[in-house]
Formats: structure tokens, C-alpha cells, sequence
């Protein structure tokens, strides 16, 4: 049901790395989420109040679902959704509250490792966060105390940012998609510099076309074709070898994801193909 | 002697230069050097596969920046069955533990280790990999 994962489209999320969750229940979200209010009300009290920006009298709520349709496969488990809700004290107690942070652990088609685990553990190795930093570091608190498990922000080498690059620019995209545009960071000069390499996606895909071999499959070999194809039309015009440069950012029609490990989800079509590389991505930084 | 390529630029005033060891170097964030080497190696004679060649793998240290597939890495020791040393240029006692390493190994290639030759050192180096 995309109506379901509509959340997830058009906002930045910062991704991590999740080990198993030990003694996590589907059947007391409602107390997770209570607790995780007053773990929230305590920093409030703690100190942290006299951040600025920190409103003492914000009022926030807690809640904490599950989303049976965000899964690759049965053996997934199914994600837990995470979220925060605001009203200021002024407004009256039925106005509609705002959301103000969002945190999802999932798990898409992470099929190999979940079949090894002992019994007590869940494993949801992807989560994404979307809201300020100050939520997300008490929220990833009391998971790691609760559960005893470890968050670790996901980085994306360039390595794989150009095997984003390649299976995105592969998929079909209608008339008005988006430019496919790489970024790349020019190393140990003594001012920062950004490259940005903007391709019309109808181009970008022709040349995949020509590349590719067998629809569905994707080779290493492939994808360093297609690269060293936009890397050589770059430096016929420019003379400048983008190969020995660092590759930082990658945005299709599809996804945009940074080499920070952050990413923005753009189409709803080809998003559960995008959480499967992510979960991927998060799975090999664990091991 | 250092060179971003291969084959050296000839000079004909001077003899050229009598090489004992060649090292490659090739940086995992750079894509660039590894192809560089790649069209580099083309033009090294035979005989110094023999022992005299070896390969610097550096940027190691940071994973996250990786832009090259490192199984071509490994297939290019293996193809040229030469050995392959990997370090972080950034922290100082890595490097000079990597300099000292290759100052032995050049001593070997370059004979002046006397019971131990070039090619029986790499054959070590080449099978405890």
C-alpha cells in the first residue's frame, strides 16, 4: 500500500546502522512509547531546557507503530516507525499537533542474517531519522539502553554511490524526470572544490542501455563502464580526470543519496528497490 | 626516481637510469592511480616480475572513502604475481614502517643482501599472503 511508506518521500533522512535489538516485542509499543515521553520530559528537566530552541512548555508526544507493509520479504521484520508530535501550551488542547521528528528501523530483504539469529534478538539494521539531532540522540539512547544495541551513522563510499549512479539511471523514468547530476569533491587543494556533472536523464540512460547486458542484472564491470564513459566525455571537454576525484553525491530522478549518509527518496515506484540497497549498505557496515 | 607514468620520458644526453625495484602505488580514493598503473605496467619488461616489482596500496585507513573495487586490487598482484603492501600515509609511524620496508626489499632486489635473491624474497612474500 504506498499510501503507507508515503512518509518516507521527499524528506532527507540521515541513515544508520542498527545492530540486533535484543528483547524488542511488537506487543508494547504503547509502553516504548511512554517510556521514550518520559526519557524526553526528564532531558527536558536535566538541563537541556536551556538550549535555545529547546521550548520548555512544548508539549510532545510520543508515538510508536508498526508498519507491516514496509518489508522486502517474509522473513523480514516489519519496521517500527517512531514519531514526535508537538503543541505548543498556548494552542487549545484539540488543535492538530505537528510532527516534529521521525525515526524508522526497518529491515528489506536483509534475508541472509536474520536466518542465524538467536531467538530473543529483532533485527531492524536500517534506521532513518528525519527531525533535529537532539531528539535523535535521546531517542537512540534509550534504544541502545533498552536493548542493548549500537547506532552507527551509515557513510557511503564512493564505490558505492556509482553503483547508486548506475541502477538508478537504469530505471525508466517518465518525460519530466529530474537531471541525473554527480557531485564530486576535488581532494588537497587549499580552497574546497565542488564539481558538479549534470546529465538529462534520457541521455544518461541511453548510455546505460548501450552498457548493460542482461535486463536485471547489474555488473561491477558494468557500472565501471558507465562510469568511465561520463568520465571520459568530461574530460574530452574539460581536461580534467574526475576519476581522481572524490565522489560525494549522486541524484537521479529516483533518490539522491551523499556520501555523508544521507539520502532523499524521490519516487514511490522504485522506493522498496532503494531501502533494499540502503539495508544492504547498512548490514555490511554491522559485519 | 618518481614518475606519475610510465614509460619514463627518455633523455638521450643521459644513460637511463639502472632500477632495481619499481613500486606502484595506488591510492583507494582515487580511481585514477589505479587505472594509471594499469596502463603503466604495460611497459615494464618481463624480467622484473621477477621480484623487482611490488605494489603500495594507500588510503587504506579509511574505508569510507573507497572508490575502487578492491577485488581488481588483489587481481592485479595476482596477475603479476608481485607482492602488495598496504598503508595509511597519514599516520607517520605507518609510513615510516612502510619506508623501512621498502628500503629492505630494495636492498634484496638491488643484491646487496648476499644468500637472498630478488625473486626467491617475493616467493615468500608472494605464498605467506
Amino acid at each position: 500500500d504506498p499510501q503507507r511508506t508515503a512518509f518516507l518521500l521527499r524528506k532527507q533522512w540521515t541513515l544508520y546502522s542498527v545492530t540486533p535489538l535484543y528483547r524488542f516485542s511488537d506487543t508494547h509499543l504503547k509502553d516504548y512509547a511512554r517510556l521514550l515521553s518520559i526519557s524526553i520530559a526528564a532531558e527536558k528537566q536535566k538541563g537541556l531546557a536551556v538550549e535555545v530552541g529547546f521550548e520548555l512548555d512544548l508539549d510532545i508526544k510520543v508515538d510508536v507503530s508498526s508498519i507491516p507493509d514496509l518489508k522486502g520479504s517474509d522473513q523480514d521484520h516489519a519496521a517500527i516507525l517512531v514519531q514526535l508530535s508537538s503543541r505548543s501550551p498556548a494552542s487549545s488542547k484539540n488543535s492538530e499537533r505537528k510532527l516534529i521528528w521521525l525515526g524508522c528501523f526497518c529491515c528489506v530483504s536483509g534475508d541472509d542474517l536474520s536466518k542465524n539469529l538467536p531467538k530473543d534478538f529483532t533485527y531492524l539494521p536500517l534506521f532513518l531519522v528525519n527531525g533535529a539531532e537532539k531528539y535523535t540522540s535521546i531517542i537512540g539512547s534509550w534504544f541502545q539502553t533498552t536493548f542493548d544495541c549500537c547506532f552507527h551513522r551509515l557513510a557511503i563510499s564512493p564505490f558505492n554511490l556509482s553503483w547508486m549512479a548506475a541502477m538508478w539511471t537504469g530505471c525508466k523514468v517518465d518525460k519530466t524526470a529530474s537531471a541525473t547530476e554527480l557531485v564530486f569533491s576535488v581532494p588537497r587543494l587549499p580552497q574546497p572544490l565542488d564539481i558538479s556533472y549534470a546529465i538529462h536523464p534520457e541521455d544518461a540512460k541511453a548510455l546505460w542501455d548501450t552498457v548493460q547486458k542482461t535486463p536485471g542484472e547489474i555488473t561491477q564491470e558494468e557500472v565501471d563502464v558507465f562510469m568511465d564513459c561520463l568520465y571520459s566525455h568530461f574530460h574530452r571537454h574539460f581536461k580534467i580526470h574526475l576519476s581522481a576525484t572524490k565522489l560525494v553525491k549522486v541524484s537521479t530522478a529516483i533518490a539522491s543519496a551523499h556520501c555523508d549518509g544521507t539520502i532523499k527518496f524521490l519516487q514511490s515506484k522504485h522506493l522498496m528497490g532503494v531501502m533494499m540497497l540502503l539495508t544492504e549498505l547498512a548490514i555490511s557496515q554491522i559485519e | 626516481h618518481l614518475a606519475t607514468s610510465l614509460p619514463l620520458p627518455s633523455d638521450s644526453d643521459r644513460l637511463p637510469p639502472k632500477i632495481d625495484l619499481i613500486v606502484f602505488m595506488i591510492d583507494i580514493k582515487n580511481k585514477y592511480s589505479l587505472k594509471k598503473v594499469e596502463d603503466s605496467l604495460a611497459y615494464v619488461d618481463p624480467s622484473y616480475f621477477l621480484g623487482k616489482v611490488c605494489f603500495l596500496v594507500t588510503g587504506v585507513g579509511r574505508v569510507n572513502c573507497c572508490s575502487i573495487e578492491m577485488n581488481a586490487v588483489w587481481r592485479l598482484g595476482e596477475v603479476y604475481c608481485s607482492p602488495m603492501l598496504f598503508c595509511e600515509l597519514e599516520l607517520e609511524a605507518v609510513r615510516v614502517s612502510t619506508a623501512q620496508r621498502l628500503v629492505r626489499m630494495l636492498q634484496i632486489c638491488a643484491g646487496h643482501i648476499p644468500g637472498v635473491s630478488a625473486l626467491s624474497f617475493s616467493s615468500l612474500m608472494w605464498n605467506s599472503a
